[in-house]
């Protein structure tokens, strides 16, 4: 069965989401406004462009070669895939049915329109976590964090391969303590197999313009290496593996 | 079949058995025959570790290197680049007296000519050429030449135009074809330069008396006295290599007995034909894996040790990257950076399954590392996906570091060629010894495509050029009526083409012909005619827009179709998407349908490349907006490329549309260039190893014959256009070859700076 969806680009040499060569799919469509968003031109289902999902697997049929072959898959990205749950499960039963492995990269914020299906269907998990405090993630995308935590906490009880995604942004997510606690929470999952964190950069400044949004970050600097180091070594010492 | 030539065929070595060349070899039928895949297969150790044994470099290598380098700062601080050139004397194997760099350094010896980079004159070609040569480059030929000729002795270039048609030299002057070797060496030809080493010189010479013997039959017609008069040029040339050998010292009458001796044999014979043949690529062939069987012998006797074995590879290379030949700015326009094409494959697997990689494949890489980045040799691998994971790694290691090497698909080409073949020039295999190519530069598809709509005429100058069937008269292009007019036009093209390259190679043959090249090839060998195709991306593009979107034609005056304007969208050729791939499938078997109806010279079986070279800016230069969208002048994509910025959904789809292009149907080879920042192919350096292996292994499987790696910033090169001294051995990849980035020309140096960098969403 096919089911359409909006669809915002493909990227078919992914080589930062997931593991391997991977087939990125970036879909239209997020609920949160994140303020350091470098894809705010995904944000709208509009914003892409109406695909069949049988068209999106025939397309990645003809790179499967490529992507088995680079121990890589298909990752779903967006935007928030999981805006648009049933073209997801589509996508994601029709990699399944070619072999092919399979990641989910979100915020968790639509963990509900997850079933356990289209979980079923996915090998890995890239989650997002903005912030540790509702105060911050409020601050920082509009929406609360709760939903994100107790998607994560589904996924640990299913047992399903995460890897934690931590953007830092000095002034913003870079306290200390609530990295740590965040830390602490994700190392208690027991399914985090990697942790990426991954410095704040300012390369989607342009597309806020371009769109005529206000970016609010013009003055927030990169963090320094030495600062992003010491986030990392604060997850490191909750037992994780940072590469 | 050579050894049933042969009365008797005495073993080489009747010397004592510790002092035998071919101690310890395994005996075959090589030793009966001249069969140096068999000798290979016999005696080769596959190696299937890592990179750790490798040695640096010595301190006499590193001295050696240290002096090379001080020339070639010499050379390109020179006008044009020429440190120096003869005048007035013809080169050829006996030509010069030896010439060194610094004799106590080199431990390869053998220079083109007296001096280091001293260019040689090879007028056979065309004196024309050779005289503007010179000229452009601020030296004067000897008027006694000058009175040689043409007058005394007819050129190449002299013989070929005697016979051009009008339809010809129409043809080449418009460049619906271009770069033709009708004033230059074809090259492309590659001589079995092991054979000297494993047999000497009085072996191979009394195989080619046999051959010649062999064709003392009733009917002396006119293929037999070619042939003959062939094999004995072959013969002499043979005698000039063992004199030339021996003003250095060596007596090459017999064979190699040690590593240093297999090396420098091999050596002194593609010396011989460098000094004698000014081809436009002269490819050295498949010899590290070969010259491993010596180097593994000494190792083990204790003669050499690991540091020692690199160093006569260092060695070799540091000659390699020597090689210099006297061509015009006008060539250097179409070929640039000053290529050579010493191309030299490594790795690929054997018919038994085995691996070829030896550790000498490890030790070619490594001079890379040793005596940093260059061009040439054209390290070529011979990519598998059963090569072992230490020779994959390294070669990704070797490519992120140096964009020196291109990879072809051996699980492809091994059906086709075998397991000892070579690659002449970018992407032309061919069996070594028992094959050759005639080099047939390319027919330009996208102007044959306005043809097809202009009726022949040409739609920069309005002459008529082609067959002046009915043009177009719609306003708007429709698919059909288009190609029930590209078709004929191809077929026209296919012809007049296919004459032209009978025409050159004729005379190429008769006033040029490549003795020594020839000489170390088996009498009965297999020719193809290698006919090639430019802006297939472009034709793809245009039959695409006119079949999925409307296509409004813009006329002048005359009437001419001079520009197109597209409305509404349509898919581009390297998105993966079948519905333009499967027309750039279609253009590719139609174009090779078409020239297999011709009949070639010399019985040669007519093949195709999708190769540009660098010839994709001066082809776009000379024709006209095309119904893709791409305004007059604009350079094309090079070889089997995208055209740049439409390949929108990253490397892997545009990969993936490049593979699908049929190597059955252009089996002179499909090139593609890719180039990737860094940060795009990983995050960490394991990772990027990593992914490009899995890029090579997934383009390998799909079917993808050629690709070259290049790794950097476009940052990189853009630093380096304006301070070019800071950058001496910055090497890129381009369609098929690799060049010294500061030595392109700005115009080529802005077109690979604009091409399409793999960056990543």
């Amino acid at each position: 069965m096919t089911v359409r969806g909006w669809v915002h680009s493909v990227e078919s040499c992914g080589t930062v989401d997931g593991p391997g060569l991977r087939y990125v799919l970036f879909l239209a469509g997020c609920p949160l406004r994140c303020l350091y968003c470098h894809n705010p031109d995904t944000r709208h289902l509009h914003d892409g462009t109406p695909t069949d999902s049988g068209a999106v697997l025939a397309d990645i049929a003809r790179t499967a070669g490529f992507l088995t072959r680079a121990h890589g898959g298909v990752t779903l990205s967006g935007g928030e895939p999981l805006v648009q749950p049933e073209f997801c499960a589509a996508i994601l039963r029709g990699c399944k049915a070619q072999g092919l492995h399979t990641a989910l990269d979100t915020s968790g914020h639509l963990g509900l329109h997850a079933d356990d299906h289209l979980l079923a269907d996915t090998d890995l998990v890239l989650l997002d976590i903005k912030a540790f405090t509702e105060q911050t993630h409020r601050a920082l995308t509009g929406a609360p964090l709760r939903p994100t935590l107790e998607f994560a906490e589904r996924l640990a009880g299913l047992g399903k391969p995460v890897w934690l995604r931590y953007v830092l942004v000095p002034g913003l997510t870079d306290h200390e303590d609530e990295i740590a606690a965040l830390a602490g929470f994700a190392a208690g999952l027991g399914v985090v197999e990697r942790v990426d964190v991954l410095p704040f950069h300012k390369m989607g400044e342009a597309k806020w313009a371009a769109l005529g949004l206000p970016y609010r970050l013009t003055d927030t600097q990169p963090p320094t290496a030495e600062q992003t180091a010491r986030a990392r070594g604060l997850f490191r010492k909750a037992g994780l593996r940072v590469p | 079949m050579d050894s049933l030539l042969m009365d008797t065929m005495a073993p080489a070595d009747n010397a004592e058995p510790s002092t035998s060349p071919w101690r310890g070899f395994a005996e075959g039928p090589w030793q009966r025959s001249i069969d140096v895949r068999d000798f290979i297969l016999r005696n080769v150790t596959p190696y299937t570790g890592d990179s750790a044994f490798l040695s640096g470099p010595t301190d006499r290598t590193r001295a050696l290197w240290a002096r090379v380098t001080d020339l070639l700062a010499q050379e390109r601080a020179t006008k044009g680049g020429v440190l120096d050139a003869d005048t007035d004397r013809v080169s050829g194997i006996t030509a010069h007296p030896p010439g060194y760099i610094d004799r106590d350094l080199e431990l390869i010896v053998g220079l083109q000519t007296d001096k280091p980079l001293k260019r040689a004159i090879m007028p056979f070609g065309g004196w024309r050429l050779v005289k503007s040569g010179l000229e452009a480059y601020g030296f004067t030929a000897s008027p006694a030449l000058d009175a040689v000729f043409p007058n005394l002795r007819k050129t190449h270039n002299h013989g070929v135009f005697d016979v051009y048609t009008d339809e010809m030299l129409r043809c080449r002057k418009s460049g619906v074809i271009t770069g033709l070797p009708d004033s230059y060496g074809r090259g492309r030809i590659i001589g079995d330069y092991r054979r000297v080493a494993l047999y000497g010189v009085d072996r191979l010479t009394a195989d080619k008396r046999a051959q010649f013997a062999s064709l003392d039959l009733d009917r002396m017609d006119e293929a037999t006295l070619r042939a003959r008069e062939e094999i004995t040029e072959q013969i002499r040339a043979l005698a000039d290599l063992v004199a030339m050998a021996s003003g250095y010292g060596f007596d090459v009458t017999r064979p190699a007995a040690t590593a240093q001796e297999a090396v420098q044999w091999t050596y002194l014979a593609y010396l011989a034909a460098v000094k004698e043949s000014n081809g436009a690529a002269m490819s050295l062939g498949r010899v590290s894996s070969f010259l491993d069987v010596y180097i593994a012998r000494d190792l083990a006797d204790g003669r050499l040790d690991e540091a020692q074995a690199q160093e006569l590879i260092d060695q070799f290379v540091i000659k390699l990257r020597l090689v210099r030949f006297l061509r015009t700015p006008e060539y250097d326009q179409l070929f640039s950076g000053d290529p050579t094409w010493v191309t030299e494959c490594l790795g690929g697997m054997a018919l038994d399954g085995r691996t070829l990689v030896t550790r000498s494949n490890f030790r070619m890489l490594n001079t890379l590392h040793n005596l940093g980045p260059a061009p040439e040799p054209n390290l070529t691998v011979l990519w598998s996906e059963q090569l072992p994971e230490g020779f994959k790694r390294f070669c990704a290691e070797t490519s992120i570091k140096t964009c020196s090497l291109q990879y072809e698909n051996d699980d492809l080409m091994r059906p086709y060629w075998g397991d000892d073949y070579a690659i002449a020039c970018c992407v032309s295999a061919m069996r070594i010894g028992k094959q050759m190519q005639f080099f047939g530069a390319r027919a330009n598809l996208a102007k044959t495509l306005l043809y097809a709509i202009n009726g022949g005429r040409d739609e920069l100058t309005g002459e008529q050029i082609g067959p002046s069937f009915a043009p177009i008269t719609a306003d708007v292009l429709t698919y059909d009526e288009v190609i029930a007019r590209f078709v004929p036009m191809m077929e026209w093209l296919a012809k007049v083409y296919m004459n032209t390259l009978n025409a050159i190679h004729y005379m190429h043959d008769k006033y040029m012909y490549e003795r020594l090249e020839m000489a170390l090839h088996d009498r009965d060998i297999l020719r193809t005619m290698a006919c090639g195709v430019a802006g297939l991306s472009v034709v793809a593009d245009s039959l695409s827009a006119i079949k999925h979107a409307t296509v409004h034609v813009i006329r002048d005056a005359r009437g001419l179709a001079v520009d197109y304007r597209i409305e509404g969208d349509h898919p581009a050729y390297g998105n993966n998407d079948p519905r333009v791939d499967d027309i750039a499938v279609w253009v590719v078997e139609r174009f090779m349908a078409l020239l297999r109806k011709q009949k070639a010279y010399r019985d040669a079986v007519p093949t195709q490349s999708v190769l540009t070279i660098t010839s994709n800016v001066v082809y776009g230069k000379k024709t006209g907006s095309t119904p893709d969208g791409r305004k007059a002048g604009e350079p094309f994509a090079p070889g089997a490329n995208p055209m740049h910025g439409r390949d929108r959904k990253g490397a892997i789809a545009s990969m993936a549309s490049v593979a699908r292009l049929p190597y059955a149907h252009a089996q002179d080879g499909i090139s593609y260039t890719f180039t990737i920042v860094p940060g795009a192919l990983g995050p960490t350096p394991e990772e990027r190893v990593a992914n490009l292996i899995g890029m090579l292994d997934g383009y390998t499987a799909q079917g993808g014959h050629h690709i070259n790696v290049n790794v950097f910033d476009r940052d990189t090169l853009i630093h380096a256009m304006d301070h070019p001294e800071l950058y001496p051995q910055l090497t890129i990849r381009v369609s098929g070859y690799a060049v010294n980035f500061i030595k392109l020309t700005r115009e080529q140096q802005l077109d690979v700076v604009s091409r399409t960098f793999h960056a990543g969403h």
